[in-house]
């Protein structure tokens, strides 16, 4: 009898520790965050005037979302765009990082210098450097002036690949992927880290076991390895597309950012911030849908 | 056997080799030119190795960048936010991660809401609300001005809604989620109480992940352009603005055919200086980094 009592408040303050535990981020989500989120929401059905002493608000409806849908050059065409690049790079950069990490996991001569070397692009490829680099003349001089930010522009690969006569189709498709080579490894990173730091928790000895119980390397691969790292993908997949939609690099957040400051002004800006939103929230929502279904927890 | 585990060596040297080789050359383009005069640029039998080397970009980016007191002010904010990020997104990872409570799942989801906003869409009310900040009312209009001082950065790092907060508390979340549950029962049968199981047995068993959101988090909060000049007004005071600003400083006042190639030296000599600091902490860390997953997988 007693034994359950204490079970019961145990539970109880497992309950009130969980909420106090997450106090700081729901006093964060609901000051800063929710609050400046909904006023992005009314900015954006309203015109905006800086006055000396605040701003102003003017009714206007849907205006500013059709005139970014139907009136706006380039931002639909730039919205479908970024997904299509998205749905190309992020298998690339996931199934790179994914056998890096394993690689890495390996022992061999000059595996820490290795490491080092492959972490380096989170420091390198941040914002402001990967900026500059756009213009800068000393980069794109050492790029080769034929084709600026690509490594692999040699036509030696190209010729090779044109003489065996495989569809054209195919053809583009391989060169493009290798062009997107050193895109690719940039922007992997941290996926390699998350993959490395899962490797390193699985204990050796489920593999020792495995081993016992006669599984080759490839069944232990995929009966151990890959569901136990199973959360970390889903970890990685949405770092992945979040790191494409959200960087300060990306081109159609900085078109957000710059439409704000010109004669469109901000309700356009902040229309078109929702609805880019919008799409974010979807792509996301459909993946994780997707690879939820899959993952495996230790509970 | 032996043959062809010497056919995977050779191939994981040459993958190995090949993507050092992309992530290294932007790197060492940019040191070695930093080191070149303007007519080793020009001349084209100068490859890696400066013929003339000169230490003169270092000085003049130096004094561009104004780089001491920039330098200072960006270390000092960086550490600051990324150890109470650090701090604020490991308790929220661990109370979304460890415990099973009503509306824990609409927690996680708030907090993967305020990953996918991108930082710009919510630009101008979080510029008005620091500017006149009231809460709520609760302080007398017109509020206090919070810019132009660090009081906007510590709030939102205390409540993990900086800078990809969601990210980190995401990864803390997997992170604890992640071990087995003897090891917190264990703690438990022994008398240990909640918060006690937390930073005696759960914390040190976190090290990998703690290691790598304050990495995170100090990195980017190091190359952040985007909050510094929301909240401080870009008047050159950190690192990033400086970086942003050398290549017009380099070429102030000067009238020459060359000065596009000075400000072209002078960038990657900024570059350079902008990203050692971020190089050393990261040797530091990774030796520790290395050091402490291996230790995890022989406690897992």
């Amino acid at each position: 009898m007693k034994n359950k009592l204490f079970r019961i408040s145990f539970q109880r303050r497992k309950i009130i520790a969980g909420y106090l535990f997450c106090l700081p981020f729901l006093i964060g989500f609901a000051l800063f965050f929710f609050y400046s989120f909904m006023q992005t929401l009314i900015f954006s059905f309203n015109e905006l005037q800086l006055t000396p002493i605040g701003y102003e608000l003017t009714f206007v409806g849907w205006s500013n979302y059709s005139y970014a849908l139907n009136v706006h050059p380039s931002f639909p065409m730039d919205l479908a765009a970024e997904i299509g690049n998205l749905a190309v790079n992020v298998p690339l950069i996931l199934a790179f990082s994914f056998f890096t990490a394993i690689i890495l996991n390996q022992k061999f001569f000059g595996r820490l210098l290795a490491r080092v070397i492959f972490f380096l692009p989170v420091i390198l490829g941040a914002g402001i450097i990967f900026r500059l680099e756009q213009t800068d003349m000393i980069t794109q001089l050492s790029l080769g002036a034929a084709k600026p930010g690509l490594v692999f522009s040699g036509t030696a690969l190209q010729n090779l690949l044109l003489s065996t006569r495989l569809p054209e189709q195919f053809l583009q498709f391989i060169i493009d992927a290798v062009e997107r080579i050193p895109l690719i490894v940039r922007a992997s990173g941290i996926q390699i880290l998350i993959f490395l730091a899962g490797l390193q928790s699985i204990p050796s000895s489920v593999y020792e076991a495995a081993d016992v119980e006669g599984a080759t390397a490839w069944e232990s691969f995929w009966l151990i390895t890959f569901p136990m790292l199973s959360p970390l993908i889903l970890t990685a997949v949405v770092y992945t597309i979040i790191d494409s939609f959200t960087s300060a690099d990306n081109e159609l957040v900085s078109m957000i950012r710059s439409t704000a400051f010109t004669s469109q002004g901000f309700g356009v800006s902040t229309a078109m911030a929702v609805l880019y939103f919008i799409v974010i929230a979807a792509v996301l929502g459909l993946v994780l849908q997707v690879v939820s279904k899959w993952v495996y927890y230790q509970e | 056997m032996k043959g062809k585990s010497f056919v995977i060596g050779v191939l994981r040297a040459v993958f190995i080799i090949g993507v050092a080789y992309i992530i290294l050359q932007p790197l060492l383009t940019k040191l070695s030119s930093s080191f070149m005069t303007i007519s080793d640029m020009f001349d084209q039998t100068v490859k890696w190795l400066p013929r003339t080397f000169t230490l003169q970009h270092y000085k003049d980016a130096w004094g561009f960048m104004n780089y001491p007191i920039a330098f200072r002010n960006t270390f000092s904010l960086t550490l600051a936010v990324s150890i109470l990020q650090l701090a604020s997104c490991t308790l929220v990872g661990y109370g979304l991660g460890r415990f099973k409570f009503k509306g824990g799942k609409i927690i996680f989801a708030m907090v993967i809401f305020t990953l996918i906003v991108p930082p710009q869409m919510l630009m101008v009310p979080m510029y008005l609300n620091f500017r006149y900040f009231d809460i709520y009312g609760l302080l007398p209009p017109p509020g206090l001005n919070l810019l132009n001082s660090v009081w906007p950065f510590i709030l939102i790092s205390i409540t993990g809604v900086g800078l990809r907060n969601g990210l980190f508390i995401y990864i803390m979340r997997q992170f604890f989620r992640g071990m087995p549950k003897d090891l917190e029962d264990a703690a438990y049968v022994d008398g240990a109480g909640l918060l006690r199981t937390f930073l005696t047995i759960m914390l040190p068993s976190a090290v990998p992940g703690l290691v790598i959101v304050f990495l995170f988090a100090f990195v980017w909060q190091w190359n952040d352009y985007f909050y510094t000049t929301l909240f401080m007004g870009g008047q050159g005071k950190f690192l990033t603005h400086a970086l942003d600003n050398i290549a017009v400083k380099a070429v102030e006042g000067r009238t020459d055919l060359l000065r596009t190639h000075y400000s072209s030296l002078i960038s990657n000599t900024g570059m350079i200086l902008f990203i050692l600091p971020l190089l050393i902490l990261f040797a530091l860390m990774q030796r520790y980094f290395i050091e402490s997953i291996e230790r995890t997988g022989i406690i897992g």
